[in-house]
């Protein structure tokens, strides 16, 4: 016979509640051991756009300012991955509320929010392995070098990283909305994907019209690519916005933003939502 | 061990619980029974705190749903609708994750994920991942999730739904020894005979209201009593019939002549049966089936619940 009795004073309610997180975060790393393949399934689309950009469409780029497009392209693409891990974070949680499992959970005396801390973090950790094999992919196939100090590159990771983190978030809340999987993939990567083409990840905004270029300028995804070259050292276009002329203050404001909005949303979320 | 009253809960503008009462003594077996949409999973929703009730009250386990929601999580198990398990880990890897969400230390977790899967015939597949598993192992293994912390009170809906005749006829010896074992069991269902096979009591519920509880006999009996059927093998067997019945039974009889076929509601069963045999015998009519019929809870569900009439209201 097990019983088990909840906790009774503070510091163990909080022992439970990180051990919940971290249980909940091993559950992710199982998945992800469980199919070694997918962060590179993941990683192939972002590949190929490197080559499609870098050798096909760069070839026909050239920066206002200089430089080499490869150089400039490669910190676009890593803020496209993070922007894009929106889409794995709210495909898994969709899922999981489609399978009953959240359901579950909620019937269970887990920690209040533990649930999507413990999958927020899993998903960072893998958007940190996600960036350093594309990395690696860069210095490989475009050429890419950072030229700051290692201290600035590994903060220009950090900051990507962060930014990442917001959008695991963002991504999670609407997967809480969606009925399942293929639905969540539809409700992030759908308008997701092309607003990372409406900022300067490929193209100098100098030649968009006037009101386009107002939406790139301020695009969260603009201010997060300017500041991770900045920081890596590589070609940047000529900034006319604020958020462009402070990137990494920039950046940081925006990340922390979205997770100040979003993840409480989305715990509260968690405690109401009905699988269906 | 499960006490509501007067549950109420909306969604938007439908009203989903018009106030439900439910009564569950301890170590017994609550079928709830009712069509699609009569509110029966959002009750179990509100009795396994997923769900907070807009009015009135309930117990379950003597931990009140809303206000002492966190206690009363320790106290249940809950099998969905779903098998709601991990496909991508292992049996066993599911079993010790759920037990650590309890708080179990590690090796008590790993302990029990070990004692479950034997019990229920998993450790061969132990270390397989669950998307390898049959509908009936999944389910085997989602019982056995909700398992981990011996609950006194167990919630199971729709148990069976989509599992194969062997793997059901499984899962009810599975409830019933946890009932023998002192578990409380709360289990909805649209099958007549699980409920009949399982319940003590049972609670048909319609949109959104019990209209109707008691044990499956005394429910059968609040819908119409025993019956002496007979079937005539000519159609001129027919009115001698009739004559031989009612020379023995006070009841009046239905006939139904393009089948042959005659009802009679009796008060004493078996007795009425025999007195039939022997009159229709003496009057050398040739009969082809004859019996004692019960109704079944089919009838009941439908009598009770009477879903034309609410389709008609509807439209």
């Amino acid at each position: 016979m097990i019983t088990v009795e909840p906790p009774a004073t503070r510091a163990e309610r909080l022992r439970w509640a990180l051990s919940d997180t971290f249980v909940i975060a091993g559950r992710s790393y199982s998945q992800l051991r469980a199919q070694p393949g997918q962060i590179a399934a993941e990683l192939v689309a972002p590949v190929i756009m490197t080559v499609l950009f870098g050798y096909v469409f760069g070839s026909a780029i050239s920066l206002p300012g200089g430089g080499d497009y490869r150089n400039y392209l490669m910190p676009g693409i890593f803020m496209q991955v993070m922007a894009l891990s929106a889409v794995a974070a709210a495909t898994s949680v969709a899922e999981d509320m489609a399978r009953g499992i959240i359901d579950r959970f909620r019937a269970q005396p887990i920690a209040r929010g533990a649930l999507l801390a413990g999958r927020s973090l899993a998903d960072l950790s893998k958007d940190w392995l996600s960036l350093a094999m594309m990395a690696v992919c860069g210095l490989l196939i475009a050429g890419w070098r950072p030229r700051g100090t290692p201290l600035e590159t590994l903060a220009g990771f950090a900051l990507l990283a962060l930014f990442g983190y917001a959008m695991i978030w963002l991504g999670t809340y609407i997967g809480l909305f969606v009925k399942n999987g293929a639905q969540a993939d539809a409700a992030t990567f759908g308008w997701l994907f092309p607003m990372t083409f409406l900022a300067n990840a490929f193209v100098p905004l100098e030649g968009l019209p006037g009101w386009l270029r107002a939406i790139a300028d301020w695009n969260p995804m603009s201010a997060v690519v300017s500041a991770a070259r900045e920081l890596f050292g590589n070609p940047r276009s000529a900034a006319a916005s604020w958020p462009l002329q402070h990137p990494v203050t920039a950046s940081l404001c925006w990340s922390l933003l979205i997770i100040a909005v979003f993840a409480p949303l989305a715990v509260r979320r968690y405690r109401t939502a009905a699988s269906r | 061990m499960i006490h509501a009253e007067g549950v109420r809960k909306r969604f938007g503008t439908t009203e989903a619980l018009r106030g439900v009462d439910l009564d569950v003594p301890r170590g017994s077996v609550c079928g709830l029974l009712g069509p699609n949409g009569a509110g029966k999973t959002t009750m179990v929703r509100v009795l396994t705190t997923l769900l907070r009730p807009d009015g009135g009250s309930a117990r379950v386990a003597g931990c009140d749903v809303v206000g002492d929601a966190e206690r009363l999580r320790y106290r249940i198990g809950l099998a969905g609708q779903h098998a709601a398990v991990d496909e991508l880990l292992t049996g066993r890897r599911n079993l010790e994750l759920f037990g650590r969400l309890y708080h179990l230390p590690r090796r008590t977790a790993r302990r029990r994920a070990e004692e479950l899967l034997e019990r229920f015939g998993l450790t061969e597949a132990a270390n397989r991942p669950v998307r390898t598993y049959s509908g009936g192992m999944r389910r085997r293994l989602d019982l056995a999730a909700s398992l981990i912390v011996s609950p006194p009170v167990l919630f199971m809906d729709e148990p069976t739904t989509g599992l194969d005749p062997r793997s059901r006829l499984a899962l009810w010896d599975e409830l019933r020894a946890l009932v023998a074992e002192g578990t409380t069991l709360l289990l909805t269902t649209q099958y007549l005979d699980e409920a009949d096979h399982l319940a003590d009591r049972i609670a048909v519920m319609d949109a959104g209201r019990v209209v109707a509880a008691g044990s499956p006999s005394a429910l059968k009996a609040k819908v119409g009593g025993d019956r002496v059927s007979i079937a005539f093998r000519d159609a001129a067997d027919l009115a001698p019939g009739v004559e031989a019945v009612r020379g023995v039974l006070a009841g009046e009889p239905e006939i139904d002549a393009a089948e042959r076929r005659l009802v009679v509601p009796v008060s004493d069963g078996a007795a009425s049966l025999v007195r039939v045999a022997a009159a229709l015998d003496a009057a050398g009519v040739g009969v082809e089936d004859l019996g004692l019929r019960r109704p079944t809870l089919d009838e009941v569900f439908l009598a009770l619940t009477d879903a034309p009439a609410r389709e008609k209201e509807a439209a």
